[in-house]
């Protein structure tokens, strides 16, 4: 029987090395597995290449693991952000490598990894500070820039539902680099909210096949819903009573 | 009367026909989205995954799942849809958009885009979707001031900033006069309440008028 259920986020996590690059999903908040990084962090590996698209927010999950002086290097395309305070502090020290990579290059090159392409070429970033140094060609007319695919050891990955076969379906915008993540790491870790009888996910709804898919987390139901149905957040954070009392007087009290 | 932020969003409005895949970017070309005719399909496009965007959600009613480009809080009308980040810039390169509205610090007179560094040392780099939205819809409108704070025009002969795309945009919407990106420069199309030799005066730059040819259909 194949099950790729782990037990808990530790148990998910367990095998990351020093050293390791490591693939994150998300854009900005959204589809960022925090549970998973919090592991991480816990399992303490360093010297880490960090690929995701931006360089964490506020002082949790991906911008915590940069505080904790884990990450050696990071891959990403945006990031600096409002809240990105960590980040920038450790670029301005000099203390944290920065590849900056276009976004729609930074997907395209995951996605060439997962898919085995050794190469391609894109017009994205032609004739900019970004392709100096790089191979180009002009095809047909148009001028391309050589780029090739990223990799990596591990991905973390922030899905809604999952399988014991490693099937996934993904919530919304969360979605976003999480199923090129999968494909492109040797080893695909996925939390969801919660896993589900082999069968109960519509196969013609899958978005991420198991074969990408080497371990399930079920970490519980984000704050937003309950039961499977939306009850909506106060911020983007996924707060509720952030500005009402009563809603956090009548959560407490329930609890 | 140069026309402000919304005035200005309305007017790029105008030229969005029903039927449209847009891309808006990140900042004032957000406006535009207020500005649509009530009831036309257009779709908009978010470069985090998603197709028919809505307008952002009522307090309380906020999906962190759910967000925009710029990582505000929006809603999914219905027909929206979801894809991954790789599928949503094969949208972009592909050619698949119909049009893209971005902001810029310069743009050439051959349509070069400056738009995501200003090169200043110490400045911490960020490019997002910048670079693969310039090259990738059918049609690159930027929307901007015509000049900075200190009164630089923001239409230049040739870009000073680092480039974001090399002769992609089409047509500049300024607070002063729309212009049009041609093999001749820059041609205006539309001034409000200025004329065409100020305008060369405040760009320095020798400008084609076209402001009394009617826009094409």
């Amino acid at each position: 029987m194949i099950d790729k259920v782990r037990a808990d986020a530790a148990d998910a996590v367990s095998g990351i090395e020093d050293g390791s690059t490591v693939m994150i999903s998300g854009f900005g908040r959204a589809g960022q597995p925090v549970e998973l990084i919090d592991a991480l962090i816990e399992l303490g590996p360093r010297d880490l290449t960090i690929v995701n698209n931006n360089a964490g927010n506020g002082d949790v999950g991906l911008a915590r693991l940069l505080a904790n002086r884990q990450v050696r290097k990071i891959i990403c395309s945006f990031p600096r952000q409002v809240d990105s305070w960590v980040f920038d502090g450790l670029y301005r020290a000099g203390e944290i490598e920065l590849e900056l990579v276009p976004q729609g290059n930074l997907a395209e090159r995951i996605r060439a990894a997962g898919a085995g392409i050794g190469a391609f070429f894109t017009p994205t970033g032609f004739g900019t500070p970004l392709a100096e140094g790089k191979e180009t060609r002009n095809i047909d007319g148009t001028d391309y820039v050589l780029e090739y695919p990223i990799r990596a050891d591990y991905a973390l990955i922030g899905g809604f539902l999952a399988d014991r076969l490693g099937n996934v379906v993904y919530r919304k915008t969360s979605r976003n680099f999480g199923p090129i993540m999968a494909a492109a790491a040797a080893t695909s870790i996925v939390q969801v909210d919660e896993v589900v009888e082999v069968g109960a996910l519509d196969p013609e709804a899958v978005v991420t096949p198991g074969i990408y898919v080497d371990r399930v987390v079920a970490v519980g139901e984000r704050p937003w819903l309950e039961h499977g149905v939306f009850v909506g957040a106060d911020d983007a954070e996924g707060h509720r009573g952030t500005d009402a009392g009563t809603v956090a007087a009548t959560e407490g009290g329930a609890a | 009367m140069s026309l402000d932020r919304r005035a200005l969003a309305a007017r790029i409005a105008q030229d969005i026909p029903e039927g449209s895949y847009v891309n808006l970017g990140i900042g004032a070309p957000t406006l535009i989205s207020d500005y649509l005719p009530e009831g036309a399909e257009i779709i908009l496009h978010t470069e985090n995954g998603m197709l028919g965007m809505g307008p952002q959600p009522k307090p309380g009613e906020i999906d962190p799942d759910l967000i925009n480009a710029g990582k505000i809080p929006v809603t999914e009308l219905p027909g929206a849809a979801y894809f991954h980040h790789a599928d949503s810039f094969a949208m972009m390169r592909g050619g698949h958009l119909d049009f893209c509205v971005l902001g810029a610090f310069q743009v050439s007179q051959h349509g070069d885009l400056a738009n995501w560094s200003t090169g200043e040392p110490g400045a911490i780099p960020a490019v997002g979707g910048a670079m693969d939205l310039a090259i990738g819809a059918k049609q690159v409108y930027v929307m901007t001031d015509l000049l900075t704070k200190k009164g630089e025009s923001k239409l230049v002969a040739e870009c000073g900033y680092p480039l974001t795309g090399v002769r992609c945009v089409t047509r500049v919407y300024t607070d002063r006069a729309v212009f049009d990106v041609t093999p001749e420069g820059f041609a205006v199309i539309e001034t409000f309440d200025t004329t065409v030799d100020e305008l060369s005066s405040l760009t320095g730059l020798t400008l084609v008028d076209r402001t009394s040819i009617p826009e094409e259909a």
